[in-house]
């Protein structure tokens, strides 16, 4: 079977007891996921974004076993996770942004040799993992160092490390790069990207950073309100919400907003102005000339509409 | 049977691992292991000062009741030198640690029990085995071997069915967060009686230890047979070779008391 | 005066704030009091009286000291919170307000033991009185000597816990010596069993150490069998213990300022 991950029509309810003035308790009903369905192929690295409360980590939690769905039918690596939760752990690795799956005051190699034993992983086979990830993601300088000194970057290197020494088939990332400084960043998505393409794991990612998005993932899943509201690749997604381009103009000097047909402009700032246009109606080219035709350039640039700005617009549509 | 071995060897590292970290500061660790062994010991302190104005508790003189003393303690002591940390179990889930236990490839209770060995607990060991040499050496028992296996075979199963109690009791805390001393009361109550003559409490207090929650067949059935003692509650003989047994019962009810908790914690929400 | 108000009611409510925990304290202290009752009891099958305790006395000491538990706090967080501050340094921004630190950490003390007396010790006293045959004196002067000597013990109670969280100063791993004075603690202010069960000269001296005004002291008052037979001297000797232990903490503490000053903390 080609798909790894595959969920049909999954719902979780909660029964939430909220207080209501001293004393009553009242019994609400939360459909935390509402009926989601997706499948993912083995090998890709799929993005997983939504509001807070949207639904997302009920999913997640509900993959990897930690929660029982209400609803539904969840399959990964062909086990069902809630009925059987030791085997499935075997199969897949997890990294919880805030949390520690390593020990807290023994060194980081004692983590991992502690993690060979309980995953039962061969030798050999840890021995080859742990160089290639220690020569990749630089582990050699803290290795020995007690996780609770380690900095977030070096811990998350770690975790990453830890959830992938047993050679999973599916791993599930929530948050890995939160908090962490440009560099690191950029070193979890190369570490991920080769991952995924050396080895075939396949990859959830979770994650509030649409930089990690751009990077890592071919296919994005929308959540919210417990739905899916989008299931589809990035560039389609631009596509669709992406029609708004903007030419930033930068004038000799100062001068009223620019009339210039085809364009709207959004914002003046001195000698600077904001052209917002729409992609499939007006040309950059078009427009630049039809600037330079009304006042002195001295320079421009062109922005595409931010990630951040589709998919707040995808989930005000969504609401 | 594998599966055990696997278990087994995956505990001795976890364990060893937290040993090793805490041998490290050796004379701190040696202090905690001295102060836990007297603070532990002012049970029986109290024991002999009671002893020092009268000469019996219940028709029971002091190196006997010295003898459920040493029994009760060392039971105690082993049960919670190996579950113990069961009192973080409740910061475990209010913190959403318990969710990383989850998603590794163990037995979940097996993972909090080899999540920690505190090494000062072995204090308490000791200071039982001092109270059971003085016991041993003061009583004049008339020794069979049946009654010198008695004893080990009391204390591991006392161990085995005071660690059922205490993790049948802690499953609360999937419930009860703030709460959570509610268990202590009965697990550190539980511990209190099982070191006296059980005859001295009221007869509703000695029917729960005997058919609710088995704590009499820690120290006092034992302790009958090994001194030849007549049951101040009339029970049938038969009790005082039951321990293993009782033992056994327990860890399955409390098995089975865990499974059911964790399995309303993946299905609530956690 | 009115700063000292305001703090005891911020120790009152500190402990306020978790009902389900102090239910859950009373309970355990409800428990112990049945088993320890109960062992008495059979204690006073073979005897009348101990170290002038008989049978009623016995078991109100059982209840009353199960009840103080809290209030004096045999046990619990104050042991170590402050030796907590002072090791990871936040006691520098308690040291640096106008006020002195003994006194601001008194004044919530006394608001903790307030919240404690009404919600612990007075229901168990009620339990006591309905379940079993205790001593009841019957002057009111009795009760207000005692109400006197309950305030003192706290005050003796939180002078030797300032004192312990004070060696956090000087001592990098305070959980032991801690955990040691618990122990003692629980021994010699006839938490486990009353003083008098001490033989012979050993019960009065005994009760004449700083722990035993935490705890017998009172309920050798309520029960009528003070130590050198006048109750007067108990308070007496209750008061000599706070205020020493006041003076006491407050070099101990200005040794300490002293101490983090030099070494920058």
């Amino acid at each position: 079977m080609a798909d790894v991950i595959r969920l049909d029509g999954v719902e979780k309810s909660f029964v939430v007891r909220a207080k209501t003035g001293r004393l009553r308790r009242e019994r609400r009903i939360v459909r935390a996921v509402d009926g989601i369905s997706f499948a993912i192929e083995r090998g890709t690295i799929v993005g997983y974004l939504g509001p807070n409360g949207a639904g997302k980590s009920t999913t997640v939690k509900m993959l990897t076993g930690i929660l029982v769905p209400s609803g539904g039918r969840i399959r990964v690596a062909e086990l069902d996770p809630s009925r059987q939760r030791i085997e499935l752990a075997r199969r897949i690795g997890v990294v919880f942004g805030q949390r520690s799956q390593l020990w807290w005051d023994l060194p980081l190699g004692d983590s991992f040799d502690l993690l060979r034993h309980i995953y039962r992983v061969p030798a050999e086979r840890h021995r080859a993992n742990l160089e290639r990830f220690t020569e990749v993601l630089g582990l050699a300088a803290f290795v020995d160092t007690p996780v609770r000194q380690l900095s977030l970057g070096q811990r998350m290197r770690g975790e990453l490390t830890a959830a992938l020494l047993h050679d999973p088939e599916v791993v599930f990332l929530d948050e890995p790069t939160i908090g962490l400084d440009i560099v690191a960043k950029a070193a979890v998505r190369e570490f991920l990207a080769e991952v995924n393409r050396e080895r075939g794991v396949t990859v959830l990612l979770t994650t509030h950073d649409l930089a990690d998005i751009e990077r890592l993932c071919s296919r994005l899943l929308i959540v919210d309100h417990g739905h899916l509201i989008w299931d589809g690749g990035l560039d389609e997604l631009k596509r669709r919400y992406g029609q708004e381009r903007t030419l930033v103009v930068d004038l000799e000097e100062a001068a009223p907003p620019l009339d210039v047909p085809g364009a709207r402009v959004t914002r003046v700032d001195g000698p600077r102005q904001w052209l917002s246009f729409q992609r499939d109606e007006t040309s950059a080219a078009e427009l630049t000339a039809a600037v330079a035709a009304r006042a002195r350039l001295v320079d421009l640039a062109i922005e595409e509409t931010q990630i951040e700005e589709i998919v707040r617009r995808i989930y005000a549509a969504g609401a | 049977m594998a599966e055990l071995r696997a278990l087994a060897s995956i505990y001795r590292r976890l364990i060893g691992a937290r040993i090793r970290a805490q041998l490290e500061y050796r004379f701190s660790a040696g202090l905690q292991l001295l102060g836990t062994a007297l603070l532990t010991a002012l049970d029986f302190v109290a024991i002999a000062l009671i002893f020092a104005n009268v000469p019996e508790l219940g028709e029971w003189d002091v190196a006997e009741v010295a003898l459920l003393y040493a029994l009760a303690t060392i039971s105690f002591a082993f049960a919670d030198l190996a579950i113990g940390h069961l009192d973080l179990f409740p910061q475990m889930i209010r913190e959403g640690t318990f969710d990383q236990i989850l998603v590794r490839p163990l037995p979940s209770l097996f993972q909090i029990v080899a999540a920690d060995f505190a090494v000062r607990r072995v204090g308490k060991v000791l200071q039982g085995i001092a109270v059971l040499v003085f016991a041993l050496v003061a009583l004049d028992v008339d020794w069979t071997l049946g009654r010198v296996l008695a004893i080990p075979l009391a204390i591991v199963a006392g161990a085995v069915i005071y660690s059922a109690v205490w993790i049948a009791l802690a499953t609360v805390a999937f419930w009860i967060v703030d709460a959570i001393e509610v268990v202590n009361a009965f697990t550190y109550g539980g511990s209190f009686l099982a070191q006296y003559p059980l005859g001295i409490f009221a007869r509703w207090l000695q029917g729960l230890v005997v058919f609710v929650v088995p704590l009499a067949f820690v120290a006092y059935f034992p302790a009958l047979y090994v001194l030849g003692k007549d049951d101040a509650l009339g029970l049938p003989e038969a009790l005082r070779y039951a321990s293993p047994a009782v033992a056994v019962a327990t860890a399955l009810v409390a098995g089975v008391v865990w499974r059911n908790a964790v399995g309303h914690y993946r299905s609530a929400g956690g | 005066m009115r700063l000292d108000w305001e703090l005891a009611r911020r120790g009152y409510r500190r402990y306020a704030a978790y009902p389900g925990a102090t239910l859950a304290g009373l309970f355990t202290n409800v428990v112990f009091g049945f088993l320890i009752a109960y062992i008495l009891l059979a204690v006073y099958e073979q005897t009348d009286v101990v170290g002038g305790y008989d049978v009623r006395d016995a078991l109100a000491y059982v209840w009353i000291s199960q009840g103080l538990f809290s209030v004096v706090a045999i046990f619990g967080p104050s042991w170590w919170e402050l030796a907590r501050r002072v090791q990871t340094g936040d006691v520098a921004t308690d040291l640096q307000r106008p006020l002195d630190l003994q006194r601001t950490a008194l004044a919530e003390d006394v608001g903790r033991a307030a919240y404690q007396l009404l919600w612990r010790a007075v229901p168990q006293f009620v339990l006591a009185l309905l379940l079993f045959e205790i001593t009841i004196p019957d002057e009111a002067a009795r009760w207000l000597v005692f109400g006197v000597s309950v305030a003192l013990a706290v005050l003796v109670s939180f002078g030797i816990r300032f004192l312990l969280n004070l060696s956090s100063f000087w001592l990098l791993d305070y959980r032991g010596p801690t955990l040691l004075a618990i122990g003692v603690t629980n021994l010699l202010s006839g938490m486990i069993v009353p003083l008098a069960f001490f033989p012979g000269s050993l019960g009065t001296i005994v009760r004449l150490t700083p722990f035993a005004s935490m705890l017998q002291a009172p309920i050798d008052v309520y029960v009528g069998e003070p130590v050198g037979g006048s109750v007067g001297l108990v308070l007496a000797l209750q008061l000599a213990w706070v205020l020493t232990l006041y003076a006491a903490g407050q070099l101990v503490l200005s040794a300490g300022t002293r101490k983090l000053v030099v070494q920058g903390g």
